[in-house]
């Protein structure tokens, strides 16, 4: 019961502090959204359709929902950080409540800040020509909330290894960018360099970017955005798999992680 | 079961090579407000955070409220309350939101909760400001809103870190108004690490720490027993050469401070008609006067000394040190 209510509270807070700072909704949807008109406008004319009936804007519409929502919950999570240079992380660590719930608190709280952002872009569909059934907005959310876990996770965990504000700027110039470029957000992802594969294929947030856009765009096996790992076509649930088995890993490391810091 | 409150056996933390806490014992009875002094990176910081279980010693024991640090740290952490000197509040909520988020993490049952935040935050006069963002404080307001917090959960041992640094008289002698009612209310024991003599007078006993080692530990009056004289403080127009004549003269050796040489002698009163005729170096201002606790600090710690012997490159590296035991 106590532990509950540890991991309430943290989360809680959160969620204060995400109401009280309404400009960091503001802010953190513009970036995804400016990737969305200008980059769909300016490319989608020339790139023609991506798949049947599909243009670069369309197929980049469901990655940019995943792209906000990893980028916010990443960012909810390392904030951390900010709390250990402002001194709160002490208030929080000499508490009589035990490290592995306040990291599951943050956890939970980084992905439940980044939904609501994720849903404003989801809501703009009918701009781009994206219709979007009731039942397929419903189904991405628990997509979004499980990428929104995963990233959440491991920015809590990373947070709990970074000491230097200095080292903060480098992990998000060196893993946040590269994870985000590298994840099948802007472009597909099959038939690309073999190098670049590599990287899209071992970089987790591809699978939280593939489920989203496979309920949005459709899931036929014979889809052209459908990825392949060594010569598997990944059904949505094979992402899901992948995705969840990363998710519950990084949560894991960032409570015993999290237990293990003074 | 022992009568005290605080029980401190044999500590000894050490990072890497370096041994900041260095076997130090001691206890603290309940209800008493316990000074715990000594010159930067003696130690003070490390041994707090191994009380408050942010950091494990390497050997040794600490008990408070009967609980071990290491091995019941949940409950340890229950039974005390922090001000720490580097602020520790969550700016981006208001005042009440940081009490609240208190009150759920150390178990303040709800039928209470409101009452006592309302309570606390009214001894500390910042109720009429309870809504407003932390961040919207001044540094007054949030020192005692952190002092409001650390006493929310009812602690049994308050550790105050340098809990006025920083702060204005004003501010500074409201925060210990509100500290000496909260003793005389609850009978909470406070453990108080400060740079002011005049705060650290207000101590029921004070320890002295020094090097990782307790140099001294006693009531206040009685550690001034200790600097028996009385202390001369003495300005001339050539101070090199009144020192030499102390020296030759009444084989005394002074100390240089203030734009002035200090000295202690045993009678302040006879020493001084005499001194002032006989010294043959013309004296622009002299004063007299009893020892005080800082005289106990020089004394027994010998700042000013040490800061000559030790070089840059060392007191750099553990002033880093201590910048990164405080996380």
């Amino acid at each position: 019961m106590n532990h509950l209510r540890a991991v309430y509270t943290i989360w809680y807070r959160d969620l204060l502090r995400f109401w009280h700072d309404k400009m960091r909704m503001i802010g953190s949807i513009v970036f995804p959204l400016l990737f969305l008109f200008i980059f769909g406008s300016g490319l989608s004319s020339r790139m023609g359709f991506l798949g049947p009936g599909i243009d670069f804007t369309q197929f980049m519409f469901p990655g940019i929902i995943g792209m906000t929502v990893l980028m916010s919950s990443f960012m909810a999570g390392v904030s951390v950080v900010w709390d250990r240079e402002f001194g709160f992380l002490k208030e929080v660590l000499v508490a009589p409540i035990s490290r592995t719930s306040v990291a599951v608190g943050k956890t939970l709280g980084s992905a439940t800040v980044a939904l609501p952002q994720g849903i404003l872009i989801l809501l703009l569909a009918p701009l781009i020509g994206v219709s979007l059934s009731v039942t397929t907005m419903l189904s991405l959310l628990p997509l979004m909330f499980l990428l929104a876990v995963s990233m959440g996770s491991l920015g809590v965990l990373l947070a709990t290894r970074i000491k230097s504000m200095q080292a903060f700027q480098v992990v998000m110039q060196m893993l946040m960018f590269p994870m985000m470029f590298l994840s099948g957000v802007f472009f597909p992802v099959e038939g690309l360099p073999a190098w670049m594969n590599v990287l899209v294929k071992i970089n987790p947030a591809t699978y939280g970017i593939a489920p989203i856009r496979q309920a949005v765009l459709g899931a036929a096996p014979d889809s052209p955005f459908n990825i392949s790992v060594l010569g598997h076509t990944m059904s949505i649930w094979d992402n899901i798999i992948v995705m969840a088995v990363f998710g519950i890993v990084m949560t894991l490391l960032a409570m015993w992680s999290f237990g293990s810091q003074d | 079961m022992s009568d005290y409150i605080i029980t401190v056996e044999n500590l000894v933390k050490r990072f890497d090579e370096l041994v900041a806490v260095n076997d130090i014992s001691f206890s603290v009875a309940p209800g008493e407000i316990f000074g715990f002094l000594g010159p930067n990176g003696a130690g003070k910081t490390t041994t707090i955070n191994i009380l408050c279980t942010l950091v494990k010693p390497t050997s040794g024991r600490a008990l408070i409220n009967g609980f071990d640090v290491v091995h019941q740290q949940s409950q340890v952490r229950q039974s005390i309350g922090l001000v720490f000197q580097d602020p520790s509040l969550d700016e981006r909520l208001s005042g009440l939101q940081n009490l609240r988020f208190h009150a759920l993490v150390y178990n303040v049952p709800s039928s209470v909760r409101e009452k006592r935040i309302k309570e606390m935050l009214t001894m500390v006069e910042l109720w009429d400001r309870r809504k407003s963002e932390v961040r919207a404080y001044s540094g007054g307001m949030k020192r005692r809103l952190e002092l409001a917090r650390g006493l929310l959960h009812y602690p049994k041992v308050l550790f105050l870190d340098e809990p006025t640094l920083g702060l204005d008289p004003q501010t500074r002698n409201r925060i210990w108004e509100y500290i000496l009612e909260l003793r005389q209310r609850e009978g909470t024991t406070i453990f108080l690490t400060t740079h002011y003599m005049n705060e650290a007078e207000k101590a029921d006993r004070i320890a002295i720490i020094d090097h990782g080692k307790l140099v001294a530990i006693d009531t206040p009056e009685n550690l001034k027993t200790i600097v028996s004289k009385d202390i001369i403080w003495v300005r001339t127009d050539n101070d090199d050469r009144a020192a030499e004549e102390l020296r030759l003269r009444y084989q005394i050796e002074a100390r240089r401070d203030n734009n002035g040489l200090t000295f202690e002698v045993a009678s302040g009163e006879g020493f001084l008609p005499n001194f002032i005729r006989e010294l043959g170096t013309q004296i622009l201002s002299v004063s007299l006067r009893r020892p005080s606790l800082d005289d106990v600090f020089l004394k027994l710690t010998g700042r000013e000394i040490r800061q000559e012997e030790v070089s840059n490159a060392f007191k750099t590296m553990v002033r880093q040190r201590g910048r990164h035991m405080r996380h």
